[in-house]
């Protein structure tokens, strides 16, 4: 058995450890965010948090993940009240098909949560290892500017943002 | 939900918050069909797609609370047709788009519109909804007018409700109370005047987007019905190989494992969970001994091979004299190599057999041609069948969803009565998916001494852009495979005017002596379909990369010229918009190295009209391709949701970047080689351009025009020919590489 | 006697440095006139070869950066030394170089202005050139397109900041002289040893060096350093399994892969790119003489250590039924169960044999090198930062494992790799190493 800290709460797991988290999420624990797309470590679809970083949870074996912090996109917020990088993928209208989205928001708010204001390179760079098929990059460079203004309002209230 | 019909021609009941009402019914043959008959004495066409199910109720439903259903057969793959669709029923039914709820392709609730491919959603089914619900609110308004004892023109529809000049109001669901709306469809509707349009033309963000963003479950991938199985199947080692043996008995000895599923050399493994499918699939694989018997051409010479194989010749275009004529005489030819879809989550079907009855979920671009080619692999009856699309990766074409339905399918008739879930592995959509065929083409073309074309002689070959399933069980993948195997049904060219490997092939332009010749080669040696935009990605990256060569002989500015030969007024109104907005000057001298590049076109010369502008540096030491500003300007028609459009566009110019800059299928003489990402590398977002924006010429009034794969040819044109523009170099092969580049540079 | 004695050793120290300083003493040449240039194109491309096979381009330009312009940062263990621009801007590159200047800068390490170039630019090496060689690089670097860059000092500590140290270094170290063909040998392994010698400078990494910073003469290809990654031995003392062939070794130089090796990763990846644009003769020749000095000399040894390697990656190869059988709850066959349930979870999915990836499938662990050095520094980094092909370019990729496994983790995972893929003993402490690599990543990345 092992015991998963998956958005804040605990989960016993009885899947063999060399599991990939990735099925662990979406077969035990009914989390659908997270996507399988190439199960090598080369799309990023499967992204989650754990510990702050962003991983691939298709290669990431739950014998390696207790005791550590995983967050999914269902952590960010809920479809009656999404979160900042939700939101600024809803106002950009950043998704096509969406299969690649979840992945993108999750690697979004690692480096958000490590740049509060990454320029537009640095988002690039950030977000390299994540592939959108349909084209929808230049919206997700969008939304990820507009989700470090809208985490920045949050944290510091919407006066500051109004005297920008 | 809804209660499954027992037989096709009994009338199907939809519950809607509960209430249970005659929805409607669907049976072109069937008693409902014949029932309409009476009423439509001699139907002449009708609107759209609305003659695939000519009744109103086949489109729109009406609950008892409410609660209004909009029914399409065409299906969401990502490109926004739900909200758009939406948006068309609102608008002539007067309600907030937010009350409707919209059933996509069904083969046992929604009409058979055949694929959801071609552009053709808006055009067809768009149409279809925007006048059934014009039909719809007229019967309102007349039903009211009965009840309140009014005329109709004293009567509006107005927030889901009949009002009256008096102030009266009848809520819809208190006019519809039983089969109100089975009527059949008219070929002229009351349409609104588009100058009162309140929702369409208005951006409206996508219904879809906030459960993708929240991890709803959204997609066939997140299906999990109650004591469903995972399982994979294991794809033979290349084309044609065959199972020799395989030792099942130790596979089914894995923990997990419920049942290995063989026929023929189709084989697959059903499990408890994903991860011991998998590791189920990979022993498989790891046993099973195969005859390998592919023999695949070189892919070195792949363009001469295929050119020289035996063609079917047709002239689609013939003018004035082919002789070349002019002053100046410019030849060319270009080349395509195979392109994958490439889909980012592989494809993934769940079918559950139970009671002599097949129910599959599938991200299917055809749920009714999908039922017709699995009810004759499982030798069952098509009735016996039921496909229900549920959303999937986008697939930009024909990939694997429909062969990985089959799988389900034939695993699921093996389980009776457990739901199976089979998704592919990355290396199997990749090796196994039908990719977009390579293509090749020459042209020959003069100009005159003022510089205009006078004379255009033009080829193209090319492999069917088709081999979808319909029918026969052929075209299925794991069909072919079988101990009975099915065989392909011979291929065929899309016809003209929408056209497969000669779609786009006859330019636009206005030209006195045109000659165009399509050369459809039936032989195969890989597999190919429908990749976005067909054949029309090559012709016009092959018709716009010539008139920029042939502006360059011309010594004319590249937009001047096209200008020069063209009549229809929407094609210069786009070409001008996007030379405008992007802020193209005539003569403009640029430092070695950046390119600024022009192209066009009107997708299948028929549907939306895009032009695009694109600024690139090329860097000389490497020959690697920055992509800076894109601006574009397209032409849809009456446009229903704006910021659709724009992503679509958006899109397909990332999208056609890719292609175009990076992407390849390879293959060995036996192998296909290209398996994954990192060995199909496709653009990343470092390599994405600086901007792209996307400028709408809204035609309020005039008919939908396809979209969706309007940027796909003219993206690839413009950036060679900017990539000319930057370098002096013309490249005329894609993939437009860095090292091709290079080598077109120099030293 | 003491005093005068004192006083003599003062006078000829004076006199010495005084000689020193006019010994190394090299006048501003005059600038090249513009009008000088027109090249041959023969010549250019030529230059252009050479400049492949040098990889010039990888020092003497900046991430992102225009090629040529410089900017690179060069790690030596007395500070970072930017790569300079070369390409032929007149103020900032070297456009105002005349041939002459450029000759002596790549023969004796003066810049045209007279100032001692220091080491990290490679004039070791460099000195080897032929006249016509030399004329064509410079041909090749004055047709480039001129990029305005301004040369970014160097960051080293004082006293080794004054240039007088390059010159001190040059007269200890520098030993200038073209290349001398071995009449014993053949006309391409001659051509591979000019190569490898000269314009190639392999042994900048590959040979360690003396506490001065320069190649130990006497240990020569036996394993060096470079871009923080250990260059491994190119001599008898190769860390490879299986020994070197020269056709694995062109495999390896021309397409970045070798099926009884692995692929270039680290510094290796942009020398390959450069190869892969050489001509494949010199590719061919550089393997040719590399093959006659790396690994065991003799053929039978060869032979022994060939079969040996082969036999224990067969035995050790990661198999599906190996992985899937510790689920059934067989015991596992070794001791490091935590390394084997990470390695089975995060390294078995590529790792394993067989599969469908023609570009990612890795060689069977019991060949690679990294797995096989003394020091596991070049795996860590393997692991933590994984292997990334130039954008849009086809190439293997291996996601990075930093943050997805903890250091604990990683640690694990390399004493289970090195145990169980490796004849080699353990290595002693991976957590120290893995520290250092940390902290070197660390250093790198801050401003």
């Amino acid at each position: 058995m092992t015991v998963l800290n998956v958005n804040g709460k605990q989960h016993e797991v009885h899947a063999d450890p060399r599991t990939p988290l990735l099925y662990v999420l979406r077969n035990d624990l009914a989390l659908n965010a997270a996507k399988f797309g190439c199960g090598l470590g080369q799309c990023g679809a499967c992204t989650v948090l754990v510990d702050h970083n962003p991983v691939f949870s298709c290669l990431t074996p739950i014998s390696a993940l207790e005791g550590r912090y995983i967050r999914t996109v269902e952590d960010l917020g809920t479809i009656d009240k999404p979160g900042p990088v939700q939101r600024a993928f809803i106002e950009e209208q950043a998704a096509q098909c969406g299969y690649c989205i979840p992945g993108m928001m999750m690697r979004a708010q690692a480096l958000l949560e490590k740049n509060a204001a990454p320029d537009d390179a640095q988002i690039r760079a950030a977000m390299a290892p994540n592939l959108c098929r349909c084209g929808t990059q230049m919206r997700i460079l969008r939304a990820v500017h507009r989700a470090a203004r809208l985490m920045t309002v949050e944290l510091q209230g919407p006066v500051k943002e109004a005297q920008k | 939900m809804n209660a499954p019909l027992t037989t096709p021609t009994r009338r199907m009941f939809v519950a809607t918050g509960g209430a249970l009402v005659v929805s409607f019914a669907l049976a072109p043959h069937g008693a409902l069909a014949q029932a309409a008959k009476p009423n439509v004495p001699a139907q002449p066409k009708l609107p759209g797609s609305l003659g695939k199910a000519p009744v109103l109720d086949a489109w729109i439903g009406i609950g008892g609370n409410g609660g209004i259903t909009v029914f399409t057969g065409k299906a969401e793959l990502g490109q926004g047709i739900m909200t758009a669709l939406i948006q068309c029923a609102a608008e002539e039914l007067d309600v907030d788009p937010a009350a409707i709820a919209l059933v996509t392709a069904d083969t046992e609730r929604t009409a058979n519109e055949g694929y959801t491919a071609g552009s053709h959603s808006m055009q067809d089914s768009g149409t279809a909804i925007l006048n059934a619900a014009a039909q719809v609110r007229a019967i309102l308004i007349e039903l009211a007018a009965t009840r309140l004892n009014l005329t109709a023109n004293q009567l509006h529809a107005k927030g889901g409700a009949i009002v009256a000049d008096d102030g009266r109001s009848l809520a819809y669901k208190d006019l519809v109370l039983g089969q109100e709306l089975h009527r059949a469809a008219q070929p002229q509707s009351p349409l609104k005047d588009p100058k009162s349009y309140t929702v369409i033309g208005k951006p409206m963000r996508r219904v879809d987007i906030p459960g993708k963003v929240t991890g709803a479950p959204m997609y066939v991938q997140d299906l999990r019905p109650e004591g469903m199985l995972h399982a994979r199947v294991v794809r033979p080692p290349n084309y044609g190989a065959e199972l020799v043996s395989v030792d099942i008995a130790t596979v089914e000895k894995l923990p997990g494992v419920i049942k290995v599923v063989r026929d023929g050399s189709f084989i697959a493994v059903a499990a408890q969970g994903e991860f011991q499918a998998i590791e189920a699939m990979n022993m498989l694989a790891s046993i099973a001994q195969w005859r390998k018997v592919a023999s695949l051409p070189d892919e070195a010479t792949i363009h001469q091979f295929l050119t020289r194989l035996p063609a079917q010749d047709e002239v689609i275009a013939n003018k004035g004299s082919p002789a070349q004529q002019g002053t100046h005489v410019v030849n060319a030819a270009y080349t395509r190599p195979y392109l994958a879809h490439g889909s980012i989550g592989p494809s993934c079907a769940v079918a559950l057999y139970k009671a002599n009855k097949l129910t599959v979920w599938t991200h299917s671009q055809g749920v009714f041609p999908l039922r017709a080619s699995l009810a004759n692999m499982l030798q069952l009856r098509p009735e016996q069948v039921h496909c229900i699309h549920v959303e999937g990766s986008g697939c930009y074409g024909h990939n694997a969803a429909d062969d990985a339905a089959a799988d389900a399918a034939l695993i699921a008739r093996a389980i009776p009565g457990r739901p199976i879930r089979v998704q592919w592995m990355r290396e199997q959509e990749h090796g196994w998916e039908p990719f977009g065929p390579a293509m090749a083409s020459s042209v020959s073309g003069a100009i005159d001494g003022s510089g205009r074309i006078v004379s255009w002689n033009y080829a193209v070959w090319s492999n069917t852009h088709s081999t979808r399933p319909g029918g026969p069980a052929g075209n299925l993948l794991a069909a072919q495979y079988l101990a009975r195997p099915f065989q392909p049904p011979a291929p065929k060219e899309i016809p003209l005017p929408d056209g497969g490997g000669d779609r786009n092939a006859i330019p636009l332009y206005t030209i006195p002596n045109e000659h165009v010749v399509d050369h459809f080669i039936p032989q195969m040696p890989l597999r190919v379909s429908a990749l976005r935009g067909l054949g029309a990605y090559h012709n016009v990256f092959s018709v716009e990369s010539f008139m920029d060569e042939l502006a360059l002989a011309a010594k004319a500015d590249p937009v001047e010229f096209r200008l020069k030969h063209l009549d229809d007024p929407r094609a210069r109104d786009v070409i001008t918009k996007a030379a405008q907005e992007f802020g193209w000057k005539k003569g403009e001298t640029r430092p070695r190295g950046q390119g600024r590049g022009f192209a066009f076109a009107r997708y299948k010369n028929s549907a939306a009209y895009c032009a695009l502008a694109v600024d690139v540096t090329v860097e000389r030491e490497t020959g690697e391709v920055h992509l800076g500003r894109i601006v574009a300007a397209i032409d849809s028609g009456q446009a229903v949701n704006p910021d659709g459009i724009r992503n679509q566009i958006e899109g397909a110019i990332v999208q056609s970047a890719s292609w175009t800059l990076y992407e390849t299928v390879t293959f060995d003489r036996t192998d296909i080689t290209s398996r994954d990402w990192s060995s199909y590398p496709i653009l990343r977002f470092p390599q994405a351009p600086e901007s792209v924006t996307v400028h709408i010429i809204d035609r309020p009034g005039e008919p939908f025009l396809g979209t969706g794969e309007a940027g796909q040819g003219p993206t690839a044109a413009a950036i060679a020919n900017a990539i000319a523009d930057a370098t002096g170099a013309r490249l005329r092969d894609l993939p437009l590489t860095a090292d091709r580049i290079k080598q077109a540079i120099g030293v | 006697m003491l005093a005068r004695a004192l006083l003599g050793l003062v006078i000829a120290t004076v006199v010495a440095f005084g000689a020193f300083v006019a010994w190394q003493w090299r006048g501003e040449l005059p600038p090249a006139t513009a009008s000088a240039h027109s090249f041959d194109p023969g010549i250019v491309a030529k230059g252009a070869q050479l400049a492949a096979v040098g990889d010039c381009a990888v020092c003497h330009t900046r991430a992102g950066g225009k090629p040529y312009a410089g900017g690179f940062p060069v790690e030596t263990p007395f500070g970072v030394v930017y790569g300079t621009n070369i390409t032929p801007d007149r103020d900032t590159g070297i456009g105002a170089w005349s041939e002459e200047a450029f000759r002596r800068a790549m023969r004796e390490g003066v810049a045209r202005d007279g100032a001692h170039l220091y080491p990290a630019f490679p004039y070791d090496h460099f000195t080897r050139l032929t006249d016509g060689d030399i004329s064509a690089l410079y041909a090749f670097l004055m047709t480039r397109e001129q990029v305005s860059q301004p040369d970014r000092p160097p960051e080293l500590s004082f006293p080794l900041n004054w240039r007088i140290f390059a010159a001190a270094w040059q007269l200890l170290f520098l030993d200038k002289g073209a290349w001398r063909n071995d009449p014993a040998q053949s006309a391409q392994w001659n051509r591979g040893a000019y190569l490898v010698e000269g314009v190639g400078h392999c042994g900048a990494c590959h040979t360690p060096r003396n506490r001065l910073g320069a190649e130990a003469r006497d240990r020569r290809f036996a394993g060096g350093e470079g871009e923080g990654w250990s260059a491994p031995a190119l001599d008898a003392a190769s860390p490879a399994p299986v020994p070197w062939t020269a056709d694995q070794l062109y495999n390896y130089l021309r397409r970045g892969f070798a099926d009884q090796h692995g692929l270039a990763a680290g510094p290796m990846q942009p020398v390959v790119a450069d190869l892969a644009r050489a001509p494949e003769a010199d590719v061919r020749a550089i393997a040719t003489y590399v093959a006659t000095i790396i690994g065991p000399r003799d053929p039978a040894d060869r032979k022994r250590q060939t079969d040996a390697a082969l036999a224990f990656a067969q035995q050790r190869a990661v198999t599906v039924g190996d992985v899937t059988r510790a689920t059934t709850g067989a015991a596992p066959a070794d001791t490091h169960s935590a390394g084997k349930a990470l390695f089975d979870g995060a390294c078995a999915t590529c790792h394993r044999s067989g599969g469908g990836l023609p570009v990612s499938r890795p060689v069977p662990l019991a060949l690679s090198t990294p797995v096989n050095e003394s020091d596991p520094g070049n795996l860590l980094r393997i692991v933590l930062d994984g292997i990334h092909p130039a954008p849009g370019r086809r190439g293997p990729i291996m996601p990075a494992f930093s943050g997805m496994l903890t250091d604990q983790q990683i640690v694990a995972l390399a004493d289970y790799v090195r145990s169980r893929y490796s004849r080699g003993p353990a290595w002693p402490n991976v957590a120290a190493a893995l520290a250092g690599v940390r902290r070197a990543q660390t250093l790198r990345e801050a401003p």
